[in-house]
């Protein structure tokens, strides 16, 4: 079943068109890549579907209309990670991870936290620290923790790779696809990697200026001759 | 030193008025980026709404006090809503020249019903005083004291023990996140003035007893509180309460015991707390300055 799809979706900042009527489906329980270089819409894809930009065209999530501001998309159970970590840095990484949950109504987060230190082991510890105060990496990681803790039935990351180094990177991915596989998880991710997000994702959509340019499933990706000359570099 | 201690007292009542209306103004900068100046006479109008409930209609102490907190909530959060909230978009000169105008609307429109006639203000509390240890304390000093305690014990539990605060604290300071983790950030904004409004409406009812109202009655506390905040720190509600209070004490000891400040050099030697905490530390004593790695 597609979770979610986008239509012929196009989003403008100022003067500048960076939505050229993008189409993308994402199936139910699987990863899907966007790929580009700078400036292509990567981001501004997953903004649109988060109601953080203003979008014209037709996303759907889960059989419904998805519209109205990022309060509401968070409401309809997508968990949007955007670029640059997206942590609360001035409060702690225990209530970094309350505040993940903020949109649902139960009585203790603490099945869920621990849940997350199995994930993330280091979280227990650090607790009471400040997140500004985190590694880069942690602040990552952290910053996926929030969003897993809506129980999202979309988790959407925006380039997880972004100045971290390539262990600490291909850790991400590692957990991103044991949640993938172990709780059916479905993900959408943006990123420069494109040689790391074909590995996780089973689809993946290379945009270009605003378009969809080329799109199929990894493996196809990954032969394709334009795809391997500008984004994997072999 | 039983003087010393009656003196020190009498600092922290006063030093508490300064506290609650500092935080105001700590959690209006924290919401929405500007020192409300207006913080003043919104404390002002409320300390008439409860003058007029007990004076006029006959209404206890006590009722009017949770009434008037209640209309200021409300005020607060309106304003909020429909004079703040516009001009957010625009830039911080703009709202800040919003509040100005909001301070002479609101100064006005007291002048205009209450008219400029200053009135004594009777206070909940006896007048007389209790020995303590040799120490004569004034019970309202010690009333004042508690409800001002009993007011930052209750918000510091609101902001940091439920999910409310928290996720109030979220909208302060990081808006952007906060909606995509589902906050209602407008609301929290507008929650954080009510509550704003609240804490210079105590503030104000517990200043009246001992200084008179006037439509200017919170002219000179104002100043007052801006020291309290700017030497604990602008972003900091705890900074806030123990700037305030440290300042009283201390205005009221060098007016005390430093012959040529007496009562009249009061009012400057807050300007200069203002003056050498910004030259020196601005950001004040609790202010953090950003802890970021990148």
């Amino acid at each position: 079943m597609t979770l979610l799809a986008l239509e012929d979706v196009e989003a403008r900042y100022g003067p500048v068109q960076a939505l050229r009527g993008v189409a993308l489906e994402v199936p139910e329980g699987a990863i899907v890549a966007v790929l580009g270089a700078n400036g292509a819409g990567k981001t501004t894809t997953l903004r649109a579907v988060s109601g953080t930009v203003r979008w014209s065209g037709r996303i759907t999530f889960a059989g419904k209309a998805l519209g109205g501001g990022p309060e509401s998309v968070a409401r309809a159970g997508i968990a949007h990670v955007p670029e640059g970590r997206g942590t609360f840095t001035e409060l702690t990484v225990n209530e970094n991870l309350r505040l993940g949950a903020y949109t649902r109504r139960v009585r203790s987060l603490q099945a869920d936290i621990d849940r997350m230190a199995q994930w993330f082991p280091w979280i227990p510890e650090r607790a009471g620290q400040q997140a500004g105060t985190l590694s880069g990496g942690e602040q990552q990681m952290l910053a996926l923790a929030r969003a897993l803790m809506a129980r999202p039935r979309l988790l959407m990351l925006d380039e997880p790779s972004l100045g971290l180094a390539p262990m600490i990177v291909r850790e991400i991915f590692r957990i991103v696809r044991e949640l993938n596989e172990q709780e059916g998880l479905t993900v959408l991710v943006v990123e420069q990697d494109a040689r790391i997000a074909l590995q996780a994702a089973s689809d993946a959509y290379v945009l270009e200026v605003g378009r969809v340019a080329v799109s199929g499933p990894s493996e196809e990706l990954r032969e394709n001759e334009s795809v391997r000359r500008s984004y994997l570099g072999y | 030193m039983a003087d010393f201690m009656q003196q020190v007292v009498a600092g922290l009542a006063s030093g508490s008025i300064y506290a609650s209306l500092a935080l105001a103004l700590v959690l209006i900068h924290r919401a929405t980026g500007v020192i409300n100046f207006a913080q003043g006479e919104m404390a002002t109008l409320s300390t008439y709404i409860a003058w007029t409930l007990t004076t006029n209609h006959g209404w206890g102490y006590w009722p009017a006090f949770v009434f008037t907190l209640i209309v200021s909530f409300l005020g607060g959060a309106a304003i909020h809503q429909g004079v703040i909230r516009p001009n957010e978009k625009g830039s911080v000169l703009r709202v800040v020249i919003v509040t100005i105008g909001l301070l002479l609307a609101i100064n006005g429109l007291v002048t205009l019903i209450w008219s400029g006639e200053v009135r004594a203000v009777k206070s909940p509390f006896p007048t007389r005083t209790v020995d303590v240890g040799g120490v004569a304390i004034s019970i309202q000093d010690i009333g004042t004291i508690g409800v001002v305690v009993a007011t930052v014990v209750v918000l510091w539990f609101l902001l940091q023990y439920t999910k409310l605060g928290l996720a109030m604290r979220a909208a302060a300071t990081n808006p952007g996140e906060a909606r995509l983790v589902g906050v209602r950030v407008t609301w929290m904004l507008s929650l954080g003035w009510g509550l704003a409004a609240v804490l210079g409406a105590i503030s104000g009812m517990l200043a009246a007893p001992s200084v008179f109202l006037d439509p200017n009655l919170m002219a000179a506390l104002l100043i007052y509180a801006f020291a309290a905040a700017v030497l604990g720190g602008i972003d900091s509600p705890v900074g806030a309460v123990v700037g305030g209070l440290t300042l009283g004490v201390g205005l009221n000891l060098l007016g005390t015991y430093v012959d040529f400040v007496g009562a009249d050099l009061r009012l400057p030697g807050a300007l200069l707390v203002i003056l050498v905490v910004l030259l020196v530390r601005p950001s004040g004593v609790f202010g953090r300055r950003e802890v970021r790695r990148v």
